[in-house]
């Protein structure tokens, strides 16, 4: 037996065995949250586990092997649990373990900081271990099963510091969510499995659904993945829970969590629907996926808290996301496969890429947070004089998801961009309208996102600290800059070199795709991308790294050189505020004002006052700002009101008599029986 | 399978749903416990022929536990606490044992219909089996449903499970540690369902589930 028919065959188990090691591990923390070195055993492990992962994955997809498949007699006794490995699987896996594998070494530093390692500790390992069996899954009850282990580990870390109040209801409100998008899919897989039950995804891919059930299938996963991932309007949990969770946890479940949720989809819709039937999926996909994009960008510029304002992001990042996949359904719908995978390629590529830059804003603020105990931007400032490296990091970070070349950021949506401008070419007038608007929204929600950034880095990292907190801050451990550091160098490289990433990319677009690719890009002159033909349009990020240094440099030498350097004295320029305090600088509040009244006023119907007091009163003056939130009071509240309604209707069943009670049940059965006599 | 053995399966299990019907007649407790004993003996029986007609021996041990707990240790049990909760000589007030019969009339007319067509390709005993089966659960239910004393309601959902034993014992195939399992479920139930008897009791002066439904109406109010 050769060695790689060898490995290939052995790497299965081996990336079974793994997500079982994390399992031991949560058990073991356990017991082990009470003593001091146990994080650091804990986290050391989970590393460990991710890194193997992560090799093997890479190993899989690089070297391009066939899928393999293992079936252990565990789950349901006539069907076995399947597991699968395909580049699909393959791709996930990579950005799953690349993101726990630096939440870990993250948390080596970070984790010591915390006050309830034992409600924290258990979960983290079998948090990993969910998301990667959900990867792995080749049958819907095992896939199910580890979506649920991974919904439910994920909330046991949300409310991991349950005592605040407002933690307990962004749990409960996870919770609700993640039962209803569970329950969607569910169902989405008794129509994909049929009357027979099939429901090993090797059978599904066999058979064939009706267009009318497929369309519901379609629906049904964009309720249960797009829940878990965060599209509008389904979103409203995960700004809440995703900032309850410590903050290596909140990089694991907006940069990694979100990013299976879009696995979830793109599985079940690309791989298990099997050739999409109807142009207007992919309408209805695009469309989501632009309103989630500006919505979300909208709802992050109004937030002053740096953890919410980026769970936003992530709901503005899948809105990209989605763009994309939207975008490859239209075109396979229309057989335009080199175009579907254009669009395929940059939905993966910005997969990578926002679990790349979210988990390191994710873990900069779980720093910022370590030196300050602060979230609030308004009571930061001024943090890169104490934290320099963190503030680089950050600064990186922020640069990628505002798009900004040469990061990571902007290649994909570039690729998305270059997808959307191919779009004219599709033969519905729908879709020649739809396309470009969304197109519009994207272009938007990216000036929207660089606002927002410059807010976030802006205000928390310059100018002069706005409370003690702030001022006292101090640089954060090893372990934590050098996990930041490490998805740094990953934002610039993926950027510079985005040639080999889509040449990675490319087993996985020609297995969705029908094998058709984007063409081979390792062998072009100076690494360019070139996504359709040389004539219409090519990036380089080296070029572009090239120029952006030397014209620096250039500047920075001319500057020195032509300026005069002899230096002068004289007093400061204060603004017309000669009392200099902390508190006249621009706040975030502020800087987001001109945004607010643009958009805010029709989207949230903002609304500010500014109540000043009558002469003689000595009571400051106050401005407020109130913000309503439509998806909330439209969507929710009414369903909420509903169901508490319906319920008080039906109380008085909660005092019937024993009697009763079993009349009832002895009705229903008698009605049931009945009604399967006249049924039939 | 036909001819004696067919015929004789055939009597025991209707002489399941006759003996539910005399369950559903009786007004004294002390009464309706040894109907239910008979109840029990002839589900032994019905099980037992089962066992030799199926050449099954897992089944006779179904038989004897069903032997020793319902026809035997059950039905004393309750006897005892009957005559400890003193009410062995009390008459339930039954809601008209007309109205019950034919209430009952209809459930094995609906368990006969409902069962013959969804078993079409069974095996004619197995069929007749499941059907007086589950009119002997329906039956059990309704007694459950039409008495007010708990000790009656003890009685029907025990019956109920005799039913259940019925099924499968003709369905062939239910393996002997499920069986095992109700069983002893069933001889916990009855422990619970002893105990709370007597908490009750000791409450409110009366096992009538009366007493109880105003005591939550009080506390409603």
């Amino acid at each position: 037996m050769p060695a790689g028919v060898r490995f290939a065959t052995m790497s299965l188990p081996l990336l079974l065995g793994l997500p079982m090691l994390l399992l031991a591990v949560g058990v073991y923390a356990i017991a082990a949250a009470q003593r001091p070195e146990g994080g650091r055993q804990v986290y050391g492990i989970a590393l460990f586990a991710c890194v193997v992962l992560l090799a093997l994955a890479l190993g899989h997809l690089l070297a391009g092997r066939a899928p393999t498949t293992l079936t252990l007699p565990l789950g349901l006794p006539w069907l076995g649990a399947h597991f699968r490995l395909d580049a699909l699987a393959a791709f996930f896996l990579i950005v799953v373990n690349l993101g726990g594998a630096v939440a870990s070494l993250f948390a080596l530093g970070y984790g010591q900081h915390e006050r309830a390692p034992e409600r924290v500790l258990p979960f983290f390992p079998a948090f990993l271990a969910g998301m990667n069996l959900v990867l792995l899954a080749d049958d819907a009850f095992t896939f199910l099963f580890a979506w649920e282990f991974m919904s439910l580990s994920s909330w046991a870390l949300v409310m991991a510091h349950h005592q605040e109040p407002a933690n307990a209801r962004a749990g409960y409100l996870y919770l609700v969510m993640a039962c209803f998008g569970t329950l969607a899919l569910l169902l989405a897989f008794g129509l994909l499995a049929g009357p027979d039950g099939g429901y090993g995804f090797a059978a599904i891919r066999a058979g064939t659904t009706s267009p009318g059930f497929a369309a519901l299938v379609l629906v049904l996963t964009l309720l249960g993945a797009g829940s878990k991932a965060g599209l509008v309007p389904l979103h409203v949990w995960l700004p809440l829970a995703h900032p309850a969770a410590p903050s290596h946890v909140s990089a694991l479940m907006s940069g990694v969590m979100t990013k299976v949720a879009v696995y979830g989809f793109i599985r079940i819709v690309f791989d298990l629907l099997g050739e999409p039937a109807l142009w207007w999926w992919g309408g209805l996909v695009l469309a989501l996926g632009g309103i989630t994009a500006v919505l979300g960008v909208l709802y992050a510029l109004m937030q002053h808290d740096l953890k919410r304002l980026l769970a936003y992001h992530t709901v503005e990042n899948i809105g990209i996301i989605f763009i994309g996949l939207g975008l490859a359904l239209a075109f396979q719908a229309n057989q335009m496969y080199a175009s579907a995978a254009l669009a395929l390629t940059a939905a993966l590529f910005h997969v990578l890429n926002h679990s790349l830059f979210k988990s390191l804003l994710f873990l900069g603020t779980g720093a910022v947070l370590t030196a300050t105990g602060e979230r609030d931007m308004e009571r930061l400032g001024g943090l890169i004089h104490p934290m320099p490296w963190t503030a680089l990091a950050f600064l990186i970070g922020s640069a990628a998801i505002s798009a900004l070349p040469p990061l990571n950021g902007f290649v994909s949506e570039w690729l998305t961009f270059q997808a959307i401008l191919i779009s004219p070419e599709l033969p519905q007038w729908l879709l020649k309208f739809l396309v470009p608007a969304v197109g519009a929204l994207l272009a938007l929600s990216a000036a929207l996102a660089a606002t927002c950034f410059v807010k976030a880095f802006g205000i928390t990292f310059l100018g002069r600290p706005r409370s003690p907190a702030a001022a006292g801050a101090v640089e954060t451990d090893r372990y934590s800059l050098s996990a930041l550091f490490v998805l740094a160098a990953l934002c610039l490289l993926a950027g510079i070199l985005p040639g080999l990433v889509v040449d990675g990319l490319a087993p996985v677009v020609s297995l969705l795709n029908g094998g058709a690719r984007l063409m081979a890009q390792h062998d072009r002159p100076w690494l360019t991308l070139v996504p359709v033909v040389d004539v219409k349009s090519t990036y380089n990020g080296l070029l572009v790294l090239l120029f952006m240094t030397l014209s620096g440099f250039t500047a920075a030498f001319l500057i020195h050189r032509l300026a005069s350097n002899a230096a002068r004295r004289g007093p400061a320029w204060d603004c017309g505020f000669p009392d200099a305090n902390p508190a006249f600088q621009y706040t975030a509040g502020s800087f987001a004002q001109p945004i607010r009244r643009v958009f805010g006023s029709i989207v949230f119907q903002a609304r500010e006052r500014v109540m000043m007091p009558p002469p003689g009163d000595l009571r400051p003056a106050r401005f407020e700002v109130k913000l309503r939130d439509p998806v909330w009071e439209r969507g929710y509240a009414p369903v909420a009101h509903a169901v508490v309604a319906l319920s008080s209707r039906f109380n008085y069943l909660q005092y019937l008599t024993i009697r009763r009670y079993l009349s009832l049940v002895f009705g229903a059965l008698v009605v049931l029986l009945l009604g399967m006599v006249l049924w039939r | 399978m036909h001819g004696l053995a067919f015929d004789i399966a055939h009597f025991l299990a209707g002489g399941m749903v006759v003996a539910s019907f005399l369950l559903l007649y009786q007004d004294r407790l002390s009464a309706l416990i040894n109907i239910f004993a008979l109840h029990s003996l002839v589900l032994v029986l019905a099980v037992g022929w089962q066992a030799y007609i199926q050449d099954a021996h897992h089944l006779y041990v179904t038989a004897g536990i069903a032997l020793i707990f319902k026809a035997v240790i059950i039905p004393t049990a309750l006897h005892r606490i009957v005559r400890q909760l003193g009410i062995h000589r009390t008459l339930e007030v039954v809601g008209g044992v007309g109205r019950d019969m034919l209430a009952g009339t209809a459930l094995v007319a609906l368990a006969i219909l409902v069962m013959l067509p969804v078993t079409a390709g069974a095996d004619a005993l197995a069929r007749e089996d499941l059907a007086f089966a589950l009119a002997v659960v329906l039956l059990g239910l309704l007694l459950m449903v039409t008495r007010q004393n708990a000790v009656s309601l003890v009685v029907g959902f025990m019956s109920l499970e005799n039913g259940l034993v019925l099924a499968a014992a003709g369905a062939r195939g239910m393996p002997l540690a499920v069986e095992i399992s109700i069983a002893f479920s069933v001889l916990i139930a009855l422990i619970v369902i002893g105990v709370f008897l007597f908490r009750i009791r000791e409450r409110f002066d009366s096992v009538d589930m009366q007493a109880m439904d105003t005591f939550r109406e009080g506390r409603r109010k």
